[in-house]
């Protein structure tokens, strides 16, 4: 893995102070992140840190109760989807957000469709077979309804329509969260691309294997709040920590009683 | 790190998994296990169509005479337009319910402007659609920002044009449009000339083909699948020799309908706009997945406008056809059962109840089946007592077959 100058150039993305409350519950609390181009910043944490909510923000489904969000150096509210999308904000959503009765290639151009009066399937459909080749994805039928595919080919219809409009940070929620084997190294290797490419990457995950593959920086949330920015050679243990608060936790409490049985079971 | 080497096949064909249909044998058994799987098309209407027209042919000769036929499609187009409109709503998941009062306020207007006082008829049928239109517009405005069920508040329209209907022809109850006007006679008399008939059948055949032809040109140049030269061939031959015996028989009674023509001009343009146009396919999306289609980009609540405003602006379109059909405009045009009678059309036609799915000739194949019913219950004199259950059964079933087919695509994948 390559190590990325990151310090000196401004970045991508900057959040500062974003709070966002839902009634009386604080979803995000004083929220602050930097994406940088051509790194890949990978946001963790347990269920309910407010990831995905994080992300919605930035893609423009939720707006921030308070505070900030800096794109390419100037300040932006991000009102809308479309505003984020003419931005350079290219999101895949966890819950695929795909018309299940459209086929791939009007899931992957729809709201951008090529001459929208007259509309231009040959060129949609090349252009859809170059994304899905590029990614090496097998799709036996671009013509065929989403509904008929697996849930692995619906992420990388996903992944692939993301990439549609070149944008310049591309936010992936669980991108491996349904895939199998080879085709998590598939996204894997593809977000490595991608970032190649110059892209800021923000991924959510939980799989910390996968995080530590292919984050450069480690961004954790814990109840809504920062705690901590880490770098992939951290030890599983130490992100853990982390993520769950304390070293006292459900996760070490646990390893330490396998401990204790194995030493039992050695010296009975 | 393309792996595909292989020149030969086109581009969409290549991966293994995929069955691909050849000949005229792998044609029709492709498009039975489409049915079987649930994606009926407009399969049901035909059969029903055959059924209907076997059993009414058999009661009574007279059904299937040319100037039956030809009566039968200038009653078609006035609901069938209507019957248009209620598909742009159907198709993004919503209803209106007051497409009948709506044309009848539509007709009332262009009758009480033009008649009583004294406008050209050109400014009471703008006047009247422009009422339609606000009234969709209104429809779309309370769904958006007040969230307002579309059923619920088209229930609210149908009462309040209703109202509003019988406000405007006062104590009168109903006015007389003058015979022998332009709207008039386009309502009852106008007909397409015969050699003008043949003519339109030909364009619409060379045209099918010349489009078709240019489209598969440009898939094979890119590398794509396309159809073959014959099969285009025969496609277009086919729609030629079946139109052209319709006209032909049609030609023998009174001929075509200047306005059942100006239908179906509608229908095929609504098609383009549903298929050929980002609009229509922000249409299907927001119907199939709000939520996807929003985080898309696609300005949902903009889409809604659209549909409000196409159905009810069509339903007032009928109803100034009905006024021109009927030469009056009363306190009867737009009631009964005109409403359900749209609805019906464009859900036996084909088009879904639960959003997403349809086509804007599933208007066209509804209107012919509900009006086949109409005509021929009226031909063995059957009260409209029986008329209205007979009606409602027909459109239980057409939901019914409607739900199954849903419930069997879901559970093969075909959404």
């Amino acid at each position: 893995m390559p190590t990325r100058p990151t310090g000196t150039r401004t970045p991508v993305l900057s959040l500062r102070g974003i709070s966002k409350n839902f009634g009386a519950v604080s979803a995000l609390t004083d929220v602050d992140m930097d994406v940088h181009a051509g790194e890949v910043v990978a946001l963790v944490g347990d269920n309910g840190a407010g990831k995905s909510t994080l992300v919605k923000i930035l893609a423009g489904v939720h707006q921030p109760s308070s505070g900030t969000v800096i794109f390419n150096g100037e300040p932006v509210t991000i009102s809308t989807p479309s505003v984020a999308l003419n931005l350079g904000i290219a999101t895949v959503f966890q819950d695929l957000a795909l018309c299940e009765n459209l086929d791939v290639v009007a899931n992957i151009f729809l709201g951008r469709e090529l001459s929208p009066f007259r509309l231009d399937e040959v060129s949609m459909e090349i252009k859809a077979w170059t994304l899905l080749n590029e990614l090496s994805v097998r799709i036996p039928s671009v013509r065929e309804p989403i509904a008929s595919l697996s849930g692995g080919q619906r992420q990388t219809v996903a992944i692939a329509r993301s990439l549609l409009l070149d944008p310049k940070l591309i936010l992936l929620d669980e991108p491996t969260a349904a895939l199998g084997v080879a085709q998590t190294a598939e996204v894997l290797d593809l977000i490595e691309r991608v970032r190649d490419r110059g892209l800021g990457v923000v991924m959510i995950s939980h799989n910390m294997e996968d995080v530590l593959a292919v984050a450069d920086r480690i961004v954790v949330l814990r109840l809504g709040r920062n705690n901590g920015v880490f770098t992939p050679d951290t030890s599983h243990e130490e992100l853990v920590a982390a993520i769950t608060g304390a070293s006292n936790n459900a996760v070490v409490r646990r390893a330490a009683r396998r401990q204790q049985t194995d030493v039992g079971q050695h010296h009975p | 790190m393309s792996n595909r080497i292989s020149t030969n096949v086109p581009l969409d064909q290549q991966d293994v998994r995929l069955k691909h249909e050849q000949g005229l044998a792998g044609t029709i058994r492709a498009f039975w296990v489409r049915v079987r799987t649930g994606d009926l098309g407009s399969l049901p209407v035909v059969v029903g169509l055959v059924i209907i027209c076997s059993i009414f042919q058999y009661l009574n000769p007279v059904f299937l005479s040319s100037n039956n036929l030809v009566n039968l499609l200038f009653d078609c187009s006035t609901v069938g337009i209507i019957a248009l409109g209620v598909v742009c709503v159907l198709m993004v998941g919503e209803i209106d319910l007051s497409v009948g009062s709506v044309s009848g306020l539509a007709s009332t207007i262009t009758g009480v402007l033009w008649v009583s006082n004294g406008w050209p008829v050109a400014a009471a049928i703008l006047a009247a659609l422009l009422t339609g239109s606000v009234i969709g517009l209104l429809y779309a405005l309370l769904y958006n920002y007040f969230s307002m069920p579309s059923f619920v508040s088209s229930l609210a329209g149908l009462l309040a044009a209703l109202g509003m209907q019988l406000y405007l022809l006062g104590n009168t109850g109903s006015i007389n449009l003058p015979y022998g006007s332009p709207l008039v006679n386009f309502g009852q008399m106008l007909l397409i000339p015969d050699p003008l008939s043949y003519a339109l059948v030909l364009l619409v055949g060379v045209g099918m083909f010349l489009t078709g032809y240019r489209s598969a040109q440009r898939r094979r140049n890119a590398g794509l699948s396309a159809p073959s030269l014959s099969n285009l061939l025969l496609k277009a031959a086919i729609t030629i020799i079946g139109l052209g015996a319709i006209v032909f028989y049609l030609n023998q009674g009174r001929g075509v309908p200047w306005m059942f023509a100006l239908f179906v001009a509608l229908v095929v343009l609504m098609n383009y706009a549903l298929t050929r146009t980002s609009w229509g396919r922000a249409m299907h999306a927001v119907g199939g997945n709000r939520e996807a289609a929003r985080r898309s980009g696609i300005n949902v609540r903009f889409i809604y406008i659209t549909a409000f405003v196409a159905c009810s602006t069509l339903a007032a379109a009928g109803g100034i056809l009905a006024a021109a059909r009927l030469a009056s405009s009363s306190q009867q045009a737009g009631t009964g059962d005109v409403n359900l009678n749209a609805i019906a059309a464009a859900v036996i036609g084909g088009t879904s109840l639960f959003g997403g799915r349809g086509s804007a000739f599933s208007a066209l194949l509804g209107i012919i089946v509900i009006q086949s019913i109409a005509s021929g219950l009226t031909l063995i004199d059957l009260s409209s007592s029986l008329r209205y259950m007979i009606t409602g059964a027909v459109l239980a079933i057409a939901v019914i077959v409607d739900s199954l087919a849903r419930r069997s695509r879901m559970s093969h994948g075909r959404a």
